[in-house]
């Protein structure tokens, strides 16, 4: 008999790769109507000001301008842009235009025109009268600070996250288990150090964008380039004020995303145009304004403190995050959450604490990016425990091997968890043998005014949102057989419409070509919470196996009906319908056909899936760094990455989301760096200033997998897709320092930090 | 101005302000496989052959293009089909939004270049940026297609 084609584990090629790579018009520009209004918007000078008035006259008389909005022309309605399940834990701080601007790049007016040369006229031409305010710029002194960010009354939180606007605010809050401060002074070797992360923008290619219209039924279309179609339908409708009904949302190919484009962006712009002027409006950040006003990681400074035996065991774990979420607070009550709870929990501890304040400043929103805070968390644990080791006098990697999670563990720092699926011991061996590190720990000197040294980090994340991320498919069977399998998951790149596909092709005994991935289109997309929280191979996945079950028992009943037998008799092959002890049979293409005419139930399932779990994929990152003794400058020569993502779906796909979110946590490590003016601008507006690595940037990478098998996820699988930018920062720093002996706790670790740091010492 | 030229081996006349960069005249005259990713010469997202060569069409004038030959992902369908092949048996095209203009200044390499070891593609490639995939399936697909090359395919 033939062996049956497997898809799940096998590097499958992604279903919109051929159009991808011979370039077709699949994405929102590419589909935007030509006679569309263009939108741009008017943005503050100021890091925190009130407009006194805008004076029109001069730009309305731009030939071909059709339209500008102020403040007096929005919703006095707040809402968020976060991306979040409802009700958002981010609290309602935005309007679409407000009268106090609160950092420099915020939204003062909304012009469109028939050209861009009009718009830019037009903008030109808006004279607004600023009473400048004094601002909040650095975030250690937000808390409690006299000047407000947000003063005004209908500010709201919708759940209890600790927010405060009257104190700046945005969440706080504590945890822990058992007494550290106990543990701590009974330890042979305490430790406190301060960590502090920048607030990295996403850089996906394709910058914010969205087109809207008017369809004939007069409701509002958005096409936009959003992991979040269900979320951006509830926010616009929130932020229009018009009924959930009016909106449906559309995702075409997305040109990245990494959780930028888990913040409604771009999209309030152009639809309240369309709703304004009932005409196709289309709004295209450019990169300075993606740079500026968009939704980048949260800066956060990181205090950990902690303490062992000199047996090497690690006792406690106790982790302060200050998080700045800038001027509106999308994201900033959740991602500072995995700053403590997916960091603490890789070590076994006799207690921990974690205590966080997330504060208002008048910089650029936050938002979500890859690792959402677990990154920020990940280099401060990371560092201190290299740092522990350090003066413990232990190699690092043994320290790890003695403390880290093993798979059985109870995690009392991720919800107390068990952790059933764990290959992270495996992970360590594996990498430990690939970087070759008892050879090259702790550093080399290279002979040539250079030394090479090594750096080790582990992480950990989430797959999905436990008891609130939701994955939904429904899958149908058409003429002659094939399937149709709708999504509410958004494939931004990354390859869910194919893996998801591939999972179905084996539920479903047949070929991939016969599944036809359809998403995502809210008027007809089962409701899926999008795709972020590194959901949607374990989540969707699991709906897509769940719903694929139903499926077959649908079919199998359908032929039991056209068969006149008993539907326990049938087996189902991917073709055919059959008795195996018997000679009645019916082919797919047949039901496929049948139920065209004549029938009375669809052949469909659907189904819908929540998890109360959320396993963590773990991994072990292992970095080899150059420095140069006399200048500073740091090189990565090699980086050596090891998954546990539980089963691997695609290894392909698996393999370059690795190398992706590498190369993403080595710019944030060595590169990326933010820095701004007295006044609140940002230096870094543009690709030629904020340095993402080039090819000639990130060294070799390598990397590989050690599957655990995950008992909750589909085919075992766990996520994978955030996981893989956490161990960059806190290996290079470590490696950096074996080489040079510098300590760089703030990043980027540049060369002019490490040149001062080797002068200190001389 | 009006600007005379030969877009994907077809001749053409266009009308363009002065002003109006060749990036935008392109996806005026339907060429969207160009794509622009930071306006400031940075990224490579924006390659087009001109006159062979690969230039960023965000930092050329329309105005430039007048008398020359111009080439589009478009006008390398069968390039592109097979050289992204390759890139897609890795996985490597990932969102697909920067392709275009890699795949663009890759065939400019290989019409230069026959067998360009790793170092070379690197360096040739440098100013193509891509935040999906950290380059290492790009260097694995362009290694692996100059190999099938070697072979007479």
């Amino acid at each position: 008999m033939e062996k049956k084609k497997r898809y799940v584990n096998a590097p499958v090629v992604k279903k919109d790769a051929k159009a991808l790579v011979t370039g077709k018009p699949v994405y929102t520009d590419d589909l935007a109507p030509k006679n569309c209004l263009i939108v741009k918007v008017l943005r503050s000078p100021h890091a925190n000001a009130w407009i006194e008035s805008i004076d029109q006259k001069a730009a309305l008389r731009v030939p071909g301008l059709r339209c500008i909005l102020t403040w007096e022309d929005v919703p006095n309605k707040r809402f968020t842009m976060a991306g979040q399940t409802y009700p958002e834990a981010s609290p309602y701080d935005r309007l679409i235009l407000d009268r106090q601007v609160r950092f420099v790049g915020d939204a003062v007016a909304i012009v469109a025109g028939e050209n861009e040369a009009a718009v830019d006229r037009a903008l030109a031409l808006l004279k607004v009268n600023y009473r400048v305010l004094d601002a909040v710029l650095d975030f250690r002194t937000a808390k409690d600070n006299p000047i407000l960010v947000h003063p005004e009354e209908n500010w709201h939180a919708l759940c209890p996250v600790g927010a405060d606007n009257k104190r700046n605010l945005c969440a706080c809050g504590e945890s822990g288990d058992g007494d550290v401060e106990a543990v701590l002074r009974s330890c042979d070797y305490t430790i406190e150090r301060t960590y502090h992360t920048l607030a990295n923008q996403q850089t996906m290619m394709e910058t914010f964008r969205t087109f809207t219209y008017l369809d004939t039924y007069g409701r509002l279309n958005v096409v936009s380039s959003t992991q979040v179609p269900f979320h951006a339908r509830r926010i616009l409708a929130h932020a229009l004020d018009i009924p959930k009904s009016k909106i449906r949302v559309i995702k075409p190919r997305i040109g990245g995303g990494f959780g930028a484009k888990q913040t409604v962006v771009s999209e309030v712009y152009p639809a309240i145009v369309t709703m304004k002027t009932g005409l196709a409006a289309k709004m295209i950040y450019s990169r300075y304004e993606s740079q500026i006003a968009s939704s980048p990681r949260h800066e956060m400074e990181i205090t950990v403190r902690a303490g062992a035996d000199a047996d090497g065991r690690l006792r406690a774990l106790d982790v302060y995050t200050l998080s700045n979420t800038g001027a509106f607070g999308e994201h900033g009550p959740t991602t500072v959450g995995l700053s403590g709870h997916k960091s603490i929990p890789l070590y076994r501890t006799e207690a921990h604490r974690f205590r966080y304040d997330v504060v208002y400043t008048n910089r650029m929103s936050s938002g979500a990016y890859r690792g959402y805070g677990a990154t920020q968390g990940i280099f401060a644990v990371e560092s201190i425990i290299n740092e522990l080791a350090e003066q413990m006098g232990m190699d690092p990697v043994a320290f790890r091997e003695k403390n880290m999670v093993r798979e059985g563990d109870i995690m009392p720092a991720y919800y107390n968890e068990k952790s059933n699926s764990c290959a992270l011991d495996r992970c360590l061996a594996r990498a430990k043998e690939m970087m070759n590190w008892e050879e090259k720990y702790p550093a080399r000197d290279m002979g040539n005014g250079k030394v090479r040294g090594v750096g080790v980090a582990l992480a950990m994340q989430g797959s999905a949102i436990s008891k609130v991320d939701v994955g939904s498919v429904s899958i149908k069977v058409n003429d002659d057989g094939f399937y149709t399998l709708m999504i509410g998951a958004s494939d931004m790149g990354t390859g869910c419409d194919t893996i998801l596909a591939q999972m179905a092709a084996d539920c479903l005994d047949c070929d991939i070509d016969e599944i036809v991935v359809h998403g995502t289109d809210t008027d007809i997309s089962p409701y899926d919470s999008g795709s972020y929280a590194s959901s949607t191979t374990y989540l969707t996945g699991m709906a897509v196996v769940q719903a694929c079950e139903k499926l077959r028992e649908n079919i199998i009943a359908k032929a039991a009906q056209y068969l006149d037998c008993k539907k326990e008799t049938l087996e189902f092959d991917g073709k055919k319908v059959y008795q195996p002890e018997g000679d009645k049979e019916i082919t797919l293409l047949d039901i496929g056909n049948r139920i065209m005419c004549n029938n009375e139930d669809d052949l469909t399932a659907s189904a819908t899936h929540s998890s109360p779990v959320s396993p963590p994929p773990f991994m072990v990152g292992m970095a080899e760094v150059e420095v140069d003794k006399e200048t500073g400058q740091a090189e990565l020569i090699d980086y050596v990455a090891v998954v546990d993502c539980g089963t691997v779906v695609n290894p392909n796909l698996a393999r370059v989301q690795t190398e992706g979110g590498l190369a993403q946590g080595i710019g944030m490590a060595l590169y990326e760096d933010v820095t701004y003016s007295a006044a609140g601008q940002m230096y870094q507006n543009s690709l030629m200033q904020y340095k993402i690595p080039s090819r000639l940037d990130v060294g070799r990478i390598r990397v590989d997998f050690e599957s655990s098998y995950e008992p909750t996820g589909p085919f075992g699988a766990k996520s994978i897709g955030e996981i893989v930018i956490n161990t960059p920062s806190p290996a290079i720093a470590q490696a950096v320092y074996h080489a040079s002996h510098v300590r760089v706790r703030e990043l980027p670790i540049t060369a002019e930090k490490i040149f001062f740091g080797m002068q200190e010492q001389k | 101005m009006k600007i005379q030229f030969v877009l994907n081996g077809k001749k053409i006349t266009a009308e363009a302000e002065p002003s109006t960069t060749l990036y935008t005249f392109l996806r005026d005259l339907g060429c969207l496989s160009v794509k622009c990713g930071c306006e400031t010469a940075n990224c490579g997202l924006c390659t087009v052959l001109l006159d062979g060569k690969s230039v960023l069409s965000c930092s050329v004038l329309a105005g430039r293009v007048d008398g020359s030959e111009v080439c589009t992902l478009e006008g390398l369908q069968q390039e592109a089909e097979e050289l992204g092949g390759f890139l897609a048996a890795e996985g490597g095209e990932q969102c697909g939004f920067c392709s275009p203009g890699f795949l663009m200044n890759a065939i400019a390499m290989l019409r230069e270049w026959k067998e360009p070891d790793e170092e070379s593609i690197k360096e040739y490639m440098a100013g193509n940026l891509c935040r999906c995939s950290g380059y290492m399936s790009q260097l694995r697909a362009l290694t692996k297609y100059v190999a099938y090359k070697k072979e007479g395919h």
